[in-house]
């Protein structure tokens, strides 16, 4: 997850509520389009945005295909790679996938694509879980600046960003108006 | 809020606030041992030495299943096969224990108070396993966890402790624990395992099962330490199964819902029945499964402290 944003910075919205929506809908029918349909598909969502989108995807596809896909929930802490080096504790919460992942194609689904350094965690807390046919990833937004060969196979919108700037998916689930902003420091405190 | 300390002695001295912390850190490892693959790479790289200088199955078992599973690499000392029995000190043990750059020391010992003098003594994290009569902390967050679990909350609850209170470290953990958490506290036991000075600890002390037992929420049976036997702290055993001995017709008494509580061993026909034991009110399986989460959460957050 991004870090909170500072006092002194400039947003400046980039995907609306409405542009928002129709993206997670292309995005639900590409998952469709690719799989041949839902079955055998589950969805898997990285705490905490990951979550939330992973739910509206799941109504998304219910709308579309008349069927319900499996949801689960992951949280990546124990798998990261800096955790003996960072400074604060990162809040551990639970990881809740209620079904078998093996054998079938999981659609892990976060908000931010980034370093892609969450997605390795999350593909080796997948794995621990069991074996999966397949591992797609869908994000809302790729903001570049990759560190590892990661690649999503769902884009929403491709967002390219200097490396100091901060990319913020605000949704209502967390008390927000739905939309994607850019935050761009002025002058904090030095 | 985050777990600032380098070590975990005991209760007594730990905030409510930090005791949550703790439970909470150890909830999301209960899924972690319930999948097929028990192991996740959180403390990969990091070593764990558990120096028991107490015969211990349970405790020492508990603490390196948690270690393992979180990928830490284990290592047990028991005096037995150790410099000890050459004449080494406590301190020194552990000063070698830290310069072969281990990062968390498991310390259970007869003496009130190691694992403090060892804290103080070295960079190491310090576990207390069991100190003497002293504490037992992780075994006090494993209880408080499994009650929160089966009660939704710990505040105003009614909890009898019942047995050797004045020889049992789990129980004063238990006291401490319960205490801060807003749990009303009922010592139970023979004057001769009651020590008056529980009462500055905020418990109300009991002679009588039959009356401590009624409405409450929680009971707490101590081990009988049978080898105590003959020290006159109570004639036989079998008048303290008697009079102490947690039966079916005294958990009648309790609230319905009681949850019925042992830190194990358990001396089946002793401190507590037979059926009781295998009863849908015991939860002391629950406590061994809230062990594990409970030390694997703990050493997760001693980890982390920079």
């Amino acid at each position: 997850m991004e870090p909170m944003p500072p006092k002194h910075h400039q947003e400046s919205v980039i995907m609306d509520s409405h542009e928002m929506t129709r993206a997670l809908t292309r995005i639900a029918h590409e998952i469709l389009e690719r799989n041949k349909g839902c079955r055998d598909v589950g969805l898997v969502g990285i705490r905490t945005g990951g979550v939330y989108l992973a739910q509206r995807l799941k109504r998304l596809i219910a709308q579309i295909e008349q069927t319900e896909v499996v949801l689960g929930e992951l949280d990546i802490t124990l798998y990261r790679d800096d955790l003996s080096i960072r400074k604060d504790q990162p809040v551990l919460k639970k990881t809740d996938i209620p079904f078998h992942i093996s054998d079938i194609r999981i659609i892990l689904v976060d908000d931010v694509l980034f370093t892609g350094r969450t997605i390795r965690a999350a593909m080796d807390g997948l794995t621990d879980l069991g074996r999966p046919a397949e591992i797609q990833l869908a994000v809302l937004i790729d903001r570049g600046h990759r560190q590892l060969p990661i690649r999503a196979n769902y884009v929403g919108k491709n967002i390219p960003t200097a490396k100091d700037e901060n990319i913020r998916v605000l949704l209502e689930e967390l008390g927000e108006e739905d939309r994607v902003a850019k935050l761009i420091n002025v002058g904090t405190a030095a | 809020m985050s777990f600032k300390r380098k070590d975990l002695l005991g209760l007594a001295s730990l905030s409510p606030e930090e005791m949550a912390l703790i439970l909470e850190a150890a909830e999301p490892f209960k899924e972690v041992s319930g999948r097929e693959i028990k192991k996740v790479p959180a403390l990969r790289g990091k070593t764990v030495v558990n120096l028991f200088f107490e015969p211990s199955t349970r405790t020492r078992t508990s603490f390196e299943l948690a270690a393992k599973r979180l990928s830490a690499d284990v290592v047990n000392f028991s005096p037995s096969s150790s410099s000890v029995v050459k004449g080494e000190t406590l301190l020194d043990t552990a000063r070698n224990i830290e310069f072969m750059q281990a990062d968390i020391l498991v310390l259970r010992h007869s003496s009130a108070g190691a694992a403090e003098i060892l804290a103080k003594n070295s960079r190491l994290s310090v576990i207390n396993a069991g100190d003497g009569w002293h504490e037992h902390p992780t075994q006090a967050l494993s209880d408080l966890l499994t009650i929160k679990e089966k009660k939704g909350q710990v505040r105003d609850l009614r909890v009898a402790i019942v047995g050797d209170l004045a020889h049992s470290r789990v129980a004063r953990s238990n006291i401490h624990a319960l205490t801060k958490m807003g749990a009303n506290v009922r010592a139970v036991g023979p004057p001769t395992m009651i020590p008056l000075s529980l009462q500055r600890l905020g418990v109300e002390v009991f002679h009588d099962f039959d009356k401590a037992i009624a409405g409450v929420d929680v009971v707490i049976t101590l081990r009988l330490q049978l080898e105590r036997q003959g020290r006159s702290l109570f004639p036989s055993i079998r008048e303290y199964a008697r009079l102490y001995g947690l039966t079916a017709e005294r958990v009648q008494r309790a609230a319905q819902d009681v949850l019925v509580m042992h830190p194990g061993p358990v001396n089946r026909g002793v401190e507590i029945a037979h059926d009781v034991v295998d009863s849908g009110s015991a939860v002391i399986l629950d406590q061994v499964a809230n062990g594990v989460a409970v030390r694997m959460g703990l050493m997760y957050l001693l980890a982390q402290r920079n």
